[in-house]
């Protein structure tokens, strides 16, 4: 005959880890309704789902979960803890588990996009130096060729600027003229406006990578250079 | 910042907002006259982090207004389902670049199945990860849609778009308004 699982002798070591850092992720609470896998659009990817993913957790078996590449198609993107009627935190439970994997060893284009940011201000690795060139150098194109905007105006750090604008470091790098029309708008609405030159880039592949302490340095050296040396009141997400 | 309790004194915002905002303020002074007689269809994709995770309906219902009021009423068409429980395209969360293109498609085939079902002839993605996610899936399961960004469409209503900020627009619209 076959023997009851005994839950309280399980060891739920990962469990244990992901709930010291998120104590509200109710994992215990799952009631193996399904809700989440029905909705999931990566149900299925790797022989995995959101239910047999919490399942696992539950019964420990830490090994074959961390051993599972679903963790990077999963794009974390909360439509299984919205369904869920126990408001399990799915991905946070799943940014926990890439962070468990030696850095290096996580997908090499998410790394490396992250690495960029840190070093350069960008994902694409463009420094402040090209960005600010680049920016300048597509308005100066459009003030002399775009009849009615003469008098575009794009500037990089500008003190006191009313808002501060991040821009996809895809556009500056592989197609600058997709930044006019943006600019265009800005000018007809009369926007008083500038770029920060540190960690100008709208993307943050550092928490794609569930690299905390990036991700934080990112943020940290945005909110410095905005408060103490643009002071500008408004931060304007492109994307 | 709010993961981390970065302290700050700037309030934030996203651009999808201040259009919706400048629009209703007459700054922007926009309209859907240049496709009243072409009648191009248009859906949008919600991206996930303005979407579910800002944890409201605002920024995505701006976007529809603002939407709405550039391309028309009659032209636009959602998603089912869309906002808040908006399917994700499965680009986001690093998966552009996460090495599992076979799986991302994969995961990518609902979205395309609701754009379709739309007949949209673009669909406005105001995500890069989403724009290029669907432009894919769009190529990979012979999808006609184009992917366009928001401000294309704005400057495209405003007539100021020229001619080389038309990259993505298909060649029913290429012309208009050159």
């Amino acid at each position: 005959m076959a023997e009851a699982i005994k839950i309280d002798t399980l060891d739920v070591e990962l469990k244990e880890a992901v709930l010291d850092k998120v104590p509200d992720a109710n994992f215990d609470l799952c009631l193996t309704c399904g809700t989440c896998t029905g909705g999931c659009p990566a149900s299925e990817q790797f022989g995995m789902d959101p239910r047999k993913l919490i399942r696992m957790l539950n019964f420990g078996m830490d090994e074959e979960i961390l051993k599972s590449d679903w963790k990077w198609v999963c794009s974390m993107c909360g439509r299984c803890q919205l369904a869920c009627p126990m408001n399990i935190n799915i991905p946070k439970l799943i940014y926990n588990i890439r962070a468990k994997m030696a850095r290096e060893k996580r997908p090499k284009g998410i790394l490396g996009s992250c690495d960029q940011h840190i070093r350069t201000g960008s994902a694409m690795g463009a420094a402040k130096e090209d960005f600010e060139f680049t920016v300048l150098d597509v308005a100066e194109e459009i003030r002399e060729g775009h009849p009615g905007f003469e008098d575009l105006e794009v500037t990089v750090d500008r003190v006191g600027a009313q808002m501060v604008l991040n821009q996809n470091s895809r556009e500056p790098v592989t197609e600058p003229e997709e930044m006019g029309p943006l600019w265009k708008i800005l000018h007809l609405v009369g926007a008083d406006w500038t770029y920060p030159s540190v960690m100008w880039a709208g993307e943050n592949y550092c928490m794609f990578l569930a690299d905390d302490e990036g991700w934080r340095y990112i943020i940290e050296e945005f909110v410095l250079h905005v408060d103490n040396n643009l002071k500008s009141p408004l931060v304007v997400n492109t994307e | 910042m709010r993961k981390y309790n970065i302290p700050h004194k700037f309030q934030l915002t996203t651009i999808i907002e201040l259009y919706a905002q400048w629009i209703k303020e007459g700054r922007l002074k926009v309209n859907a006259d240049w496709n009243r007689d072409i009648g191009a269809k248009f859906t949008v994709q919600d991206p996930c982090n303005i979407a579910r995770k800002s944890g409201s309906n605002k920024i995505v219902d701006d976007l529809r207004f603002v939407v709405k009021t550039v391309v028309g009423e009659e032209n636009f068409i959602d998603t089912v389902p869309s906002r808040m429980n908006n399917f994700c395209c499965g680009g986001g969360g690093g998966a552009l670049q996460a090495g599992f293109p076979d799986q991302r498609r994969a995961y990518g085939k609902i979205k395309f199945d609701q754009i379709k079902a739309t007949g949209a002839d673009y669909v406005i993605a105001p995500c890069h990860n989403c724009h290029g996610q669907i432009e894919d899936i769009g190529l990979h399961y012979g999808g006609r849609y184009h992917v366009v960004h928001l401000w294309t469409i704005i400057c495209l209503a405003l007539g100021v778009l020229a001619d080389t900020e038309r990259a993505y627009l298909g060649p029913d619209l290429a012309e208009v308004g050159l």
